[in-house]
């Protein structure tokens, strides 16, 4: 088929058949077992984050001054008699770990969504710009994205991060900052693989006749051509949730992401270091949910590639 | 490379209290001592005056002098670097020699249960935080210890580069276990997975049909068709995963008591020293630069098909 060959509306037509359908996309989803496991886990643990205030046995950021004497309380399961009523213990200060972790999805979880919706408005807006214009435009926009490319992600982070804290507190790296930062910082994937979408979309013959209409330019990227190039831009974003919050726990570990008292998994590990010997469990679990809910998203992001595209890899 | 060179100097010139920040606090020091301070220092010109004259510092090796460790930066780095390349070198070697060959297994016996706990090995290992897994191995082999048949048991140091200060290979080599094990996790995970997909998609191509039906054997095959090719995007993204190892070194160092750049870097973060910053982002952004560059060489000496103009 070539553009000049085609009548006006055909090019509805042959927009529509880009659009997986919805039935094959279900059919392949749920073939991979492995992608629905991490589907089943990930609700689990959303579910767990929506109801934390009603699931957790304590205030997570109380001090249980009663047990509690200046060594933190170990689990029930290993010691009943002095868990003081603690299913996984406490902290080095007495903070109940399970209502902690509780508490800490939220953070944790938000982040990676919020992050990642960020990441994606960044990013397809300047990969759809490149590559529906192309040109100087495209050239500028590439190289901007090159050169953030080059910056090593994680010291950069660490580096504003700890700019916004020296500048006033560190209570001033609240959510929202961390989320901003960690967004700003991660659009670039997303940036190439819309620019690369576009450049052959837009000489489709959908593309042409949306223009021959006299639609503008913003309503034929948005409109027209970004749902078309949604397949990677939602494998990319899924990939990212894992990969945000891996990141956003290590910024918390190190001090520099979600300040306590507000728990986040990666600052419930801050201090596990040096009470190592004595309180295995204040290391173990708030890592095990970090590992477990990457690996679930990863298994998602791997099942929704494999149903949108089998050939893509 | 310039360009980066402006938005960090963009970045870390708005950084509050700069340099001085230490000077402000104390009371003996008064506000006309500090603007004294600051004409010496050249802080009182344009940002633009202050941003060319640092860069042409940096062209000829002088990144300016560390606040919080009193020692020029680029001294103060090249010190902590063989620490980090040991680390890293060790890493590596590591990652590539366990990561390529898990992929050449998992592709070869594909859908075996060998495969199977690769593959599913390879994603735990992307989806394993860095510095909790070094937790969890100072837990296993530093606090408590792996016991072994016969009373023996297996303890491991976790933290410094060795005991003393006299050379001892066994010694430097025992501490490296744990750090060079972290560290590799991911390189494993990712090259495994690259290395089977990509062998996979050798194996499926027409080259490598006619040399079976020629009568080779599967062997034969393999290890003269088949990896050779495989390899190369391989290689590629073993260049391109250089950077990434760098920031896993931040981790690794911290929490192994490393003396090497992450960890510099870190305190150089816990306390404001610009200059030192500055100069690891520089040298970091140089690193990814440089294997960015390495990467599309060896993918045009290793691919003839690849002509770049």
């Amino acid at each position: 088929m070539s553009a000049s060959s085609v009548p006006m509306g055909a090019g509805v037509i042959v927009e529509d058949d880009l659009h997986l359908s919805k039935v094959t996309f279900w059919r392949r989803l749920r073939r991979h077992k492995l992608a629905i496991m991490g589907i089943v886990v990930l609700t689990l643990m959303v579910l767990a984050a929506a109801l934390a205030k009603q699931l957790a046995p304590f205030d997570p950021n109380a001090i249980d001054n009663v047990h509690w004497q200046g060594t933190p309380l170990p689990p029930c399961f290993q010691d009943a008699a002095q868990c003081g009523g603690h299913t996984l213990g406490t902290d080095e200060v007495g903070r109940d770990m399970l209502s902690r972790m509780l508490f800490g999805a939220r953070v944790s979880l938000a982040v990676g969504l919020f992050a990642v919706i960020m990441e994606l408005l960044i990013g397809s807006t300047l990969g759809a710009v490149a590559g529906y214009y192309g040109g100087w435009i495209d050239y500028a926009l590439m190289r901007l994205t090159d050169v953030f490319l080059s910056i090593p992600l994680l010291p950069l982070l660490l580096v504003l991060t700890g700019i916004v804290a020296a500048s006033s507190t560190k209570a001033a790296l609240s959510f929202g900052v961390i989320v901003i930062i960690i967004g700003s910082l991660s659009w670039m994937p997303v940036a190439r693989l819309v620019r690369a979408s576009f450049l052959s979309l837009r000489e489709r013959e959908f593309a042409e006749a949306a223009r021959a209409v006299g639609n503008n330019d913003g309503r034929i990227i948005f409109r027209h051509l970004l749902p078309n190039a949604i397949a990677p831009i939602v494998v990319q974003g899924t990939l990212d949730v894992a990969n945000v919050i891996l990141l956003e726990s290590g910024l918390s570990y190190l001090g520099y992401g979600i300040q306590p008292p507000t728990a986040s998994w990666g600052n419930m590990l801050a201090n596990a270091q040096s009470n190592l010997s004595v309180a295995w469990w204040a290391a173990v679990f708030p890592g095990l949910c970090i590992l477990v809910t990457a690996l679930a998203i990863n298994y998602i992001g791997d099942g929704l590639r494999d149903a949108l595209d089998p050939n893509m890899g | 490379m310039l360009a980066i060179s402006v938005i960090l100097y963009g970045i870390l010139y708005n950084m509050p209290g700069g340099p001085l920040a230490p000077y402000l606090q104390n009371p003996h020091i008064t506000p006309a001592d500090i603007a004294r301070l600051k004409h010496n220092l050249g802080m009182d010109q344009p940002v633009p005056i202050q941003y060319l004259k640092w860069l042409g510092h940096v062209l000829i090796g002088d990144f300016g002098y560390s606040t919080s460790n009193s020692e020029p930066v680029l001294q103060a780095l090249l010190e902590r670097l063989p620490a980090t390349l040991e680390l890293m070198g060790a890493s590596l070697s590591v990652s590539i020699l366990i990561g390529v060959g898990a992929g050449i297994i998992s592709a070869v016996y594909r859908y075996s249960v060998l495969d199977y706990v690769i593959t599913t090995g390879a994603f735990f290992g992307q989806a394993m935080p860095v510095f909790w897994f070094a937790l969890m191995m100072q837990l296993a082999f530093a606090v408590h210890g792996i016991p072994l048949p016969g009373g023996y048991q297996i303890q491991l140091p976790s933290a410094g580069i060795a005991s003393s200060d006299t050379f001892d290979l066994g010694d430097r080599l025992v501490h490296l276990i744990l750090p060079a094990a972290v560290l590799s996790l991911l390189g494993i995970a990712t090259y495994s997975r690259f290395m089977r997909s990509s062998l996979l998609e050798v194996l499926g191509t027409d080259y490598m049909r006619t040399a079976a039906a020629k009568g080779l054997s599967f062997r034969a095959i393999l290890f003269k068709h088949g990896l050779k090719n495989a390899l190369i995007p391989v290689v590629t993204v073993i260049a391109l995963s250089l950077p990434g190892l760098l920031a896993g070194a931040i981790f690794t160092e911290t929490i192994f008591a490393w003396p090497g750049m992450g960890r510099l870097f870190i305190n150089a973060l816990y306390q404001s020293d610009l200059a030192l910053l500055m100069g690891y982002l520089l040298l970091v952004a140089f690193l990814v630069v440089f294997s960015n560059l390495l990467a599309d060489v060896l993918y045009a000496w290793l691919d003839p098909r690849v002509k770049y103009d």
